[in-house]
C-alpha cells in the first residue's frame, strides 16, 4: 500500500517537471534543446547531492540545517590548501574534501547521539560555527578565479561523454545511494529508525549510530559538494551557498520525503531537487519579475507538502460499526 | 576574608584611577568605521585607508567594525554598543537606509559625529553622506564600458544585484537616463543576480540563452561581475561578450587575463576610506560644519562640496583593464 502510494508519488513529480518544462518550452523554445537540459541537470548537481545527504537524515527523523555551511568551510578549505601548494593532485583534494564534510558531520552526528541535543538546535548551532571558522580561516578574504590552479578549476567542467564531471559525480552519487538505501543493512536501518525509533531498538538498530551515520554522509557529501561549488563558480568567500541550507530541506520534502522520518526514496529526492532545479534555471529565460520568483518557488513547497499531507494521511480502521455516523 | 576585600578594593580604586588618567590623557578622537559586514575585500580596504587618514592626523583611534552578515539588525547591535562605547564619531555604510534612522539619531542625541557613506543613511539619521562618485557618474561610466568595446553597438544587458539594492538601482537608473548619448548600444534587459553567486552565474546563463547576440554584461556589482565573466568563460564566449561594470580588482584579475572582461571600473575604496575618516574627524572637531553649500577638506583627497541633501561625492570612478590590473589586484 505505502509502496504504492510512494511510487505513484514519484511518478507525479516526475509528470508535474515534464509538464512545466513543456510549458517553458511554449514560451522559450531553446530550453529544451538537449544540450540546455544537460545544462539544467548540471546546474542542480550540487541541489541533488546535498539533497541525497539530507535525506538520510531526515528519514532518521533529524535534520542537518549545517549543510551550506559545510559546504562553504570545506570549499573555502580546500581552495586555500590550493592557493597554497597548487600542486597537490585533484584525487587529493577530493578526499580531503570528502574526509573533511564527514568530520564537520560526525560532530553534528556525535552531539546528537552522545549529547541527544535536538538535531534542529544542534545544526543551527553548527551552521554558525562553521560560518565563523570560514571567517577565522579567510580572514574575511575571497580566493579568487587567478588565485586557484587550472586542474582545480578544470576537474568539474571536464566533459566525459558529452557530460560535465559535475554531473557525472552526480549520478555516481545517486546510484550509490541508491544501492545503500535499499540493499544494506543500515539503508535499511535508516527507515526502521525515522519510522518508529522504539521498534526499532528492539531489533537490535542502535538508533543513535545510526543518525550519527546519517550525518557523516550528509556531512561527507556537503564536503565533496564544498569542492565542486568552488571550483565551479571559481570564487571563495564566507557567504556562498548562504541560505542553500533551505533549498535542500526543500527538494527533499517536495520529493516527497516525510519531514517526521521514515518516509521518501533517492528517486523521490532527486526529482524534488530537479523540481527546483527546473524552476530556477527557468524563471531567467521567461521574463518573470524577481519578486515573482521568490513567490513561485514558495508555492511550489507549500503544494508539494499539500501533496504529503493528503497522502500521508493514515486511514483509521472503523471498529465500531455503530459509532461510525454518529460523530 | 577582609584581607581579600581589602585587596579587591584597592584594585578596583587603582583600575578607576587609571582609568581616569587615561581617558584625562588621551584626547584621542575615535571614530568608528562602520562597514555592511566584517569580511568583505572592498570594506577592508577601506578600513586601510581610515588607518592612513588616522596616522595622518596624528590624535585618531580607528575602530573598524560591522556585523558579519548585511543585516541593518546587526549594524544597529554595532551602533548601540558603539554609543555605549562613546565614541567620537561614527562614519557607516549602511545596509538600510531607514532602518539604522532611530539608533543613529540616538547617537546623534549623545553628541556623536554621524556620516555615511558608499551607501547612504536618510537625511535625518546623519549629518552628511558621502558618495564614491556621483551616481550620475557611474550610470554614465558603466554604460561608457561597455560601448568602449563595441565600436558598432550591440545588445547589452544589466545584471544587477537584488531588485531592491538602493545604489545599484540609482546606478541604473542614471545609467537609462544617458544611454541616447551612446548610439548603438542596446540595453535588452536587466536581470537581479542577489549578489550571490550561483544565482548570478545562472542569470547571466540566462541572458546568453535568451539573446543570442549579446555583446555585453553590465554588473554593477563585484559578486555578481565575477560570476557573469566565469559563465561567459564557461560558455566559452570569453572575448565574445565582455563582463563589465562594477568590480574589485583582487577579484578581476583573472578574468581580465582570460579575456572576458576587458575592462570595468571602481573607486578607491582605500579613498573613501581615508575620505570619510577625514570628514569625520573635521565634524566632530568642530573644523567643519555639514549644512547645505559647505564645503569640507579630505586631506590629500581635496575637498567634497555638499548638495541640498548634506550629499557630496569623492571623485570620477576609475577604470582597471589590463594594462593595470597586475599593480592594483595586490592592493584590493
Amino acid at each position: 500500500m505505502i509502496q504504492n502510494a510512494v511510487k505513484s508519488r514519484e511518478a507525479i513529480l516526475a509528470l508535474a517537471i515534464l509538464a512545466m518544462t513543456g510549458l517553458i518550452a511554449t514560451r522559450f523554445p531553446g530550453f529544451i534543446r538537449p544540450a540546455n537540459l544537460a545544462n539544467v541537470f548540471n546546474d542542480t548537481a550540487p541541489l541533488i547531492i546535498l539533497a541525497l545527504g539530507q535525506m538520510v537524515v531526515i528519514l532518521t527523523r533529524c535534520i542537518d540545517l549545517s549543510v551550506a555551511a559545510n559546504l562553504a568551510l570545506t570549499g573555502m578549505i580546500v581552495a586555500t590548501i590550493n592557493t597554497v601548494a597548487p600542486d597537490i593532485p585533484i584525487g587529493l583534494i577530493i578526499a580531503i574534501a570528502i574526509s573533511l564534510g564527514a568530520l564537520l558531520g560526525a560532530f553534528n552526528g556525535i552531539l546528537v547521539w552522545k549529547l541527544d541535543i535536538p538535531p534542529i538546535v544542534v545544526t543551527l548551532g553548527t551552521m554558525t560555527i562553521y560560518r565563523g571558522i570560514i571567517f577565522l580561516v579567510s580572514e574575511g578574504q575571497w580566493i579568487n578565479a587567478h588565485e586557484m590552479s587550472e586542474p582545480f578549476k578544470h576537474f568539474p567542467r571536464a566533459t566525459i561523454a558529452g557530460l560535465p564531471v559535475l554531473s557525472w559525480i552526480a549520478i555516481l552519487c545517486i546510484t550509490l545511494f541508491a544501492v545503500i538505501v535499499a540493499r544494506t543493512p543500515l539503508g535499511r536501518a535508516f527507515f526502521a529508525v525515522g519510522g518508529n525509533p522504539n521498534a526499532a531498538v528492539y531489533t537490535g538498530i542502535d538508533v543513535g549510530f545510526t543518525r550519527f551515520m546519517a550525518y557523516v554522509f550528509a556531512g561527507a557529501l556537503s564536503g565533496l559538494t564544498g569542492y565542486l561549488w568552488v571550483a565551479r563558480y571559481a570564487v571563495a568567500y564566507v557567504d556562498i551557498a548562504g541560505g542553500f541550507e533551505l533549498e535542500v530541506v526543500a527538494a527533499c520534502v517536495i520529493g516527497g520525503v516525510s519531514i517526521a522520518g521514515g518516509i521518501g526514496s533517492v528517486a523521490g529526492a532527486v526529482l524534488g531537487a530537479l523540481f527546483l532545479g527546473v524552476v530556477k534555471n527557468a524563471l531567467p529565460v521567461i521574463n518573470i519579475s524577481p519578486f515573482w520568483q521568490l513567490a513561485i518557488s514558495g508555492s511550489a513547497i507549500i503544494i508539494a507538502i499539500a501533496f504529503n499531507a493528503r497522502a500521508q494521511r493514515q486511514k483509521g480502521r472503523v471498529i465500531l460499526k455503530t459509532a461510525e455516523h454518529a460523530t | 576574608m577582609s584581607i581579600l576585600k581589602k585587596l579587591l578594593t584597592s584594585a578596583v580604586i587603582a583600575a578607576t584611577a587609571t582609568a581616569i588618567a587615561g581617558s584625562a590623557h588621551a584626547e584621542d578622537k575615535r571614530i568608528a568605521l562602520v562597514v555592511k559586514a566584517l569580511g568583505i575585500g572592498f570594506f577592508e580596504a577601506a578600513a586601510k585607508g581610515a588607518e592612513e587618514a588616522a596616522k595622518e592626523l596624528g590624535d585618531v583611534e580607528i575602530i573598524y567594525t560591522g556585523p558579519t552578515d548585511t543585516t541593518a539588525e546587526g549594524q544597529i547591535e554595532v551602533i548601540n554598543s558603539l554609543i555605549a562605547q562613546r565614541v567620537d564619531a561614527i562614519a557607516i555604510s549602511a545596509n538600510d537606509r531607514d532602518a539604522l534612522v532611530p539608533a543613529l539619531k540616538k547617537a546623534m542625541d549623545r553628541g556623536i559625529t554621524v556620516i555615511s557613506w558608499d551607501s547612504g543613511v536618510a537625511p535625518e539619521g546623519r549629518e552628511m553622506h558621502l558618495n564614491p562618485s556621483s551616481n550620475a557618474l557611474i550610470g554614465n561610466m558603466i554604460i561608457k564600458l561597455a560601448s568602449d568595446h563595441l565600436p558598432d553597438g550591440g545588445d547589452v544587458a544589466v545584471l544587477s544585484a537584488s531588485a531592491t539594492a538602493t545604489n545599484q538601482n540609482t546606478w541604473i537608473e542614471e545609467m537609462n537616463k544617458v544611454k541616447d548619448n551612446y548610439p548603438g548600444i542596446n540595453v535588452v534587459a536587466t536581470v537581479y543576480g542577489d549578489d550571490l553567486a550561483d544565482k548570478s552565474y545562472r542569470e547571466a546563463q540566462g541572458l546568453m540563452q535568451t539573446y543570442p547576440d549579446l555583446k555585453a554584461i553590465i554588473a554593477p556589482t563585484s559578486v555578481g561581475i565575477v560570476a557573469a565573466a566565469q559563465a561567459v568563460t564557461d560558455a566559452e564566449k570569453a572575448g565574445e561578450i565582455n563582463v563589465t561594470g562594477l568590480g574589485l580588482p583582487s577579484e578581476m584579475a583573472g578574468h581580465v587575463k582570460s579575456g572576458a572582461s576587458k575592462s570595468f571600473a571602481i573607486w578607491n575604496p582605500i579613498d573613501l576610506g581615508y575620505s570619510a575618516t577625514m570628514i569625520a574627524y573635521n565634524l566632530a572637531t568642530d573644523k567643519a560644519k555639514a549644512e547645505p553649500g559647505a564645503e569640507i577638506p579630505m586631506g590629500r583627497m581635496g575637498s567634497v562640496k555638499l548638495d541640498d541633501n548634506n550629499e557630496g561625492a569623492m571623485a570620477d570612478p576609475f577604470v582597471y583593464d589590463a594594462s593595470n590590473i597586475d599593480e592594483f589586484k595586490d592592493i584590493f
